[in-house]
């Protein structure tokens, strides 16, 4: 019988949860009803998911090779830098498609009207940036 | 001279310590090469960002890291218990418009990134002046609620990090 230590079950344990939340996240990319309800499951549970299986990794490394790897955290970086971002991109995407009526089937009530921001100006989306009323240098 | 030299201390940590983390082994040469890099590359980009925002690394910033590592948990079980049992019909997602106090764009962005990966959340844009951000909620009896935790949450605690 194999020697089956601490480490084994701990590094094992963290693999399934992070499969298990990766999966999830999938399928809530697959059930939910709209493209902004979907969204929600790749950009939160699925960044547990393989943060889960990133320190499963760091783990592993200095525990049972005995060399130690420091590529999980940068890929932990990278990872939160890219994943609200891309999320960004795609609901903007999203808001064009159905403000202007591109898209065949109306979902998330973006084509009935966004909440107003309540400050006199439209969404950037829509309007574009003021930059005269933003803090930016020029 | 310090100051020129080292526009931007911050950033120079930054790409040492990336440096580093990419060569994956502590050599002495490595580390000689990341701390050039670290010094050439923000006297050369330094024209990139005039005005920059004073950021604050004291415990606040260390203490708010802490606060959404530990949300981005609590809140991948939320949604994960909504992806397997709640039913399509019964979610409650709404679009929530939230003011902003902050001003710079830079701090802004934090925060809608921090927006983005924390409960039920997700930022979709900003108003044209700059000074409210649309949020998309999954799942929210109260969106008003909502949107009071995420400005005392996070917009009051990166006030203090971007004074």
């Amino acid at each position: 019988m194999m020697d089956v230590g601490p480490f084994e079950i701990l590094i094992s344990a963290l693999l399934v949860i992070g499969g298990v939340f990766a999966l999830v996240g999938s399928w809530g990319l697959a059930r939910m009803p709209s493209l902004m309800t979907r969204l929600h499951g790749p950009t939160k549970v699925t960044t547990l998911g393989v943060g889960s299986l990133l320190v499963a990794s760091m783990i592993f490394f200095p525990a049972i090779q005995g060399t130690y790897s420091a590529h999980e955290l940068l890929i932990t970086l990278f990872l939160f830098l890219t994943a609200p971002i891309s999320a960004n991109m795609i609901a903007k995407a999203h808001l064009h498609r159905q403000g202007r009526h591109i898209d065949p089937n109306p979902m998330d009530d973006i084509a009935e009207g966004l909440p107003d921001t309540g400050l006199g100006t439209g969404w950037a989306t829509f309007q574009g940036l003021d930059t005269d009323q933003l803090n930016i240098p020029r | 001279m310090i100051k020129k030299l080292l526009p931007h201390p911050a950033l120079t940590v930054t790409l040492i310590l990336v440096w580093m983390l990419l060569a994956n082994r502590l050599t002495v040469g490595g580390l000689v090469l990341g701390v050039v890099i670290g010094v050439v590359v923000p006297i050369l980009t330094s024209p990139f960002w005039p005005d920059r925002p004073k950021v604050r690394f004291g415990p606040a910033t260390w203490g708010y890291l802490g606060l959404v590592l530990w949300d981005i948990v609590t809140a991948s079980f939320q949604i994960a218990m909504i992806v397997l049992f709640k039913k399509s019909e019964d979610l409650r997602s709404a679009w929530l418009v939230v003011p902003l106090d902050l001003r710079s764009p830079e701090a802004i962005t934090m925060l809608a990134g921090t927006i983005s990966m924390t409960p039920g959340t997700v930022s979709c844009d900003v108003s044209s002046c700059g000074r409210a951000l649309l949020v998309h909620a999954l799942d929210t009896p109260d969106p008003g609620a909502e949107v009071a935790r995420i400005k005392r949450r996070y917009e009051a605690r990166l006030k203090r990090i971007f004074a």
